[in-house]
């Protein structure tokens, strides 16, 4: 019964909320692990008097990607050498990326992981006998010696439920309450009035109250995450929210950083997981910690075959990696699927049974063999439990027991994001230290220009999902970059101390904009006698479903197996073109449906951006995370350079560029 | 797999400045009706099931459905978090059960050690404020 047309939720909107002023010197957007990076370290850099904000969309204690927890630390550097840590992400991305941001990254990463672990998260260990404590056994800290439980050569595991509560905790006392405001979505970033190129504040609403927050700045940092559901999802029902990245990520980060002129790197990379079948559960443990295989559906052992090999070969020097680059590992899974060889297993019952053979082979007791199987037991549905309870119930509800049965894997839908096996993002400084090159011509082909981290944009800074081309940072190199932010926006404050930020619309008129959908709804909702279906407007849930439906089709989605062409890129334009029209009739009833709105806005001009990068980059550089069928394979002859592309606000237009992309630590050997 | 509320649990915690499982949600979806003093999720199809909301309601009055499109009815994840661990139990369709424990933290609530009083040394390195050495890497491309 729609009868009577009215808001949906509890908090309908007004056409004129109330409109509050702040003046900062520092604004922190977000509340992930990147921003409590931030917010742990920044006041033991700045004076007293510096006026400091963080605000989050949501609750810093379950906040961004790692709200649920995680079930490892994924970059852990060690007793590695830094230099193969930039070498593994080298090879896994493509060879594209830049190696100043990812060697910076490996160098401060271990200290956040020791603070994690002294503020309270639990890290397993191997004891005398090299079997796995976790992580509330007495055991030495990492700092005193303690060996973790290693998966791979970068990776730690945690029992890490509380992962995000723990590191939250430390920053809001860092930082102090005071100063922290959740449930204020950020939507835009401002520009000085007077300073061309500069960063003066942002403008955002509370999804609590009718208020929209306009903020006046020296310096931001602009941290929200990578951007999901801009791609339909393999679940079109309620499995929607059972998204693999956190289903809130709207690609904010991007959207607001490239609407301020701030240049983008390698928007065409994307992440299309291989995870298991629709409850999207990690695999890596099951890699690495069980040593599981993959199987297809005629029961082979596919991926160490002859023809893997020689397909392979094809891809060098990525694909003579001992650890096949990920992409690489959806193109062969890809290719057994499209030759009628699916589905693919994960085969977790000869995983988990080798172990128990292994045990009794070497002569254990039944009652000890028992114990031992408990414990694994126990570490194979903790993986889920921790960072994807979706699965565990997905499980529970199919009667999987994985010790008797295997279970599906397949590539899901693509994402975008910075932080994990991905890279697109924004293009940042590096370090101004002498072993960065120094690179003639714009900040757009340059890798220094002052300030860490920063983006082209004057005292506009990113970290995490937002830094590009600098991928395997997880949730560890995230808080870590996140710090390295926090000094240098300090610094910029000193450096720049008469700056006085102005901004060239008035608060009123900004809230005007931020409220538009509100007020187009309460102008047509008398219209009709449905919620959602009206002549004047359109609702956010049915444009994000045209959204995902045109990059689907158009931009090499799962309904192409990720293959598309420039014929096939440039309808996606032009359906996002007018997209991007109709998403100004967007209306909004409550404040739930405004941030859906804004949300919307923000996924639109990211996954644009996503298709002009692929469309201009006329090769496939990542096979098996999307395919040009005009241009089918690598061409590093031609393409092994960035694609940047630089919105500029004043005239409206576009640029994409080709940038050369240096090799700072040696080639040879290439791992 | 979207988390539900049973009314029969719920107290709308009171109608106090903090509903609880509001206050935490990070996809912004529980809201409390003040009429019926009830929480609910106002969009199940967008839930992660993060379990956010189930392991901070202090009446226990919140569970986890499967998503109707994929999973079979019948099979229940459901947490019992305390301080320093959480207890889960998993039932599946066929009525087995499974209980896991973890911990979660070695430290009390509270505890994390936020530095309050430390000073960085020099803005113009690139050293953070808990570290003591940089490293330059060594070795380079010709």
């Amino acid at each position: 019964m729609a009868l009577p047309n009215k808001p949906l939720g509890e908090l309908p909107a007004v056409a004129n909320p109330e409109v509050v002023e702040h003046d900062v010197d520092v604004l922190i957007i977000g509340g992930g692990m990147a921003a409590c990076g931030t917010a742990f370290e920044i006041k033991k850099w700045a004076p007293a008097d510096m006026k400091i904000k963080l605000v989050d969309k949501a609750a810093m204690e379950r906040s961004g990607a790692v709200a649920q927890g995680l079930s490892a630390i994924n970059t852990y550097i060690g007793e590695n050498p830094i230099e193969n840590y930039v070498k593994m992400v080298r090879n896994d991305l493509m060879g594209v990326v830049r190696e100043d941001l990812i060697y910076d990254l490996g160098r401060h990463v271990d200290d956040s992981v020791h603070l994690f672990e002294e503020w309270g998260l639990p890290v397993w260990k191997k004891d005398a006998n090299g079997d796995n404590l976790d992580g509330s056994k007495p055991a030495p800290k990492l700092t005193e010696g303690g060996q973790p439980v290693r998966t791979g050569k970068w990776q730690i595991m945690i029992n890490g439920e509380s992962y995000k509560c723990v590191v939250a905790e430390a920053a809001k006392k860092a930082l102090g309450e005071e100063n922290i405001m959740e449930r204020v979505f950020i939507v835009k970033l401002l520009l000085d009035k007077n300073k061309a190129n500069q960063i003066a504040g942002a403008v955002g609403f509370s999804t609590r109250e009718n208020k929209v927050h306009v903020f006046r700045c020296k310096t931001a940092l602009c941290a929200c995450g990578g951007a999901v559901n801009i791609f339909r999802p393999r679940s079109t029902g309620e499995g929607k929210g059972r998204a693999w990245y956190p289903v809130w990520n709207a690609g904010s980060t991007y959207t607001m950083c490239a609407q301020v002129g701030a240049t983008l790197t390698m928007m065409e990379n994307r992440f299309t997981p291989a995870r298991f079948k629709d409850g999207y559960g990690p695999v890596g443990a099951w890699f690495l910690l069980f040593k599981a295989k993959v199987q297809n559906g005629l029961g082979e052992f596919y991926a160490n075959s002859d023809a893997v090999k020689e397909e392979l070969s094809k891809f060098m020097p990525y694909g003579q990696s001992p650890v096949t680059p990920t992409c690489l590992r959806n193109h062969l899974m890809l290719n057994e699927l499209k030759a009628g060889r699916g589905p693919i297993y994960m085969a977790t019952d000869v995983a988990l049974n080798a172990f128990l053979d292994a045990k009794k082979a070497s002569g254990m007791n039944d009652k000890d063999v028992a114990k031992f199987w408990k414990h694994l037991e126990s570490e194979a549905w903790e993986d889920f439990l921790d960072m994807s309870v979706g699965q565990a119930g997905l499980w529970a509800g199919a009667n999987i027991e994985p010790e008797k049965v295997g279970s599906e894997i397949m590539p899901t839908e693509p994402y975008m994001l910075g932080s994990h096996s991905g890279c697109c993002g924004i293009w940042t400084s590096g370090p101004m230290e002498d072993w960065v090159p120094t690179v003639d011509g714009p900040r757009s082909h340059q890798y220094k220009w002052g300030y860490n981290r920063m983006t082209t944009v004057d005292g506009l800074f990113t970290a995490g999902d937002g830094v590009g081309a600098s991928g395997h940072k997880f949730s560890s190199g995230s808080h870590a970059e996140g710090r390295i932010v926090a000094k240098q926006m300090v610094k910029f404050c000193r450096d720049n101390a008469s700056f006085k930020p102005e901004l060239k619309q008035s608060a009123q008129e900004l809230a005007d904009e931020i409220y538009a959908p509100v007020k187009r709804y309460l102008q047509h909702v008398g219209a009709t006698t449905a919620a959602d279906v009206n002549p004047n407007y359109c609702k956010p849930a049915g444009l994000m479903m045209r959204l995902m439906k045109a990059t689907d089709e158009y931009g090499g989605g799962v309904a192409t197996y990720y293959m598309t062409s420039g014929k096939l890129l440039n309808i996606c334009l032009d359906l996002l073109r007018m997209l991007r029209e109709d998403a100004e009739l967007m209306a909004a009833g409550d404040l739930h449906e405004l941030m859906r709105a804004w949300e919307n806005y923000h996924r639109i001009w990211c996954v644009e951006t996503h298709i002009r990068h692929i469309e201009f980059r006329k090769e496939s550089r990542y096979p098996g995370f999307y395919y040009r069928s005009d241009f089918p394979t690598c061409d590093d002859a031609n393409w092994k350079a960035f694609v940047n592309s630089t919105f500029d606000p004043a005239t409206q237009e576009w640029k994409c560029e080709k940038v050369n992309c240096i090799n700072i630590v040696e080639t040879t050997p290439w791992l | 797999m979207p988390s539900y509320v049973d009314p029969s649990k719920c107290d709308g915690c009171k109608g106090g400045d903090k509903t609880a499982c509001m206050y935490i949600c990070p996809n912004d979806l529980m809201v409390l009706n003040k009429e019926e003093m009830r929480a609910y999720n106002q969009e199940p199809d967008a839930c992660w099931e993060c379990y956010s909301c189930v392991k901070i309601c202090p009446q226990g009055a919140i569970a986890v459905r499967g998503y109707n499109d994929f999973v079979p009815m019948g099979g229940m994840v459901h947490p019992m978090r305390s301080s320093d661990s959480i207890m889960w139990t998993v039932k599946f369709r066929n009525g087995n059960t499974k209980r896991f424990k973890f911990p979660i933290r070695t430290t009390a609530e509270g505890a994390a050690n936020a530095y309050a009083d430390l000073k960085g040394a020099n803005l113009d390195d690139e050293l953070l404020s808990t570290e003591k050495a940089l490293k330059t890497p060594t070795m380079l491309a010709k």
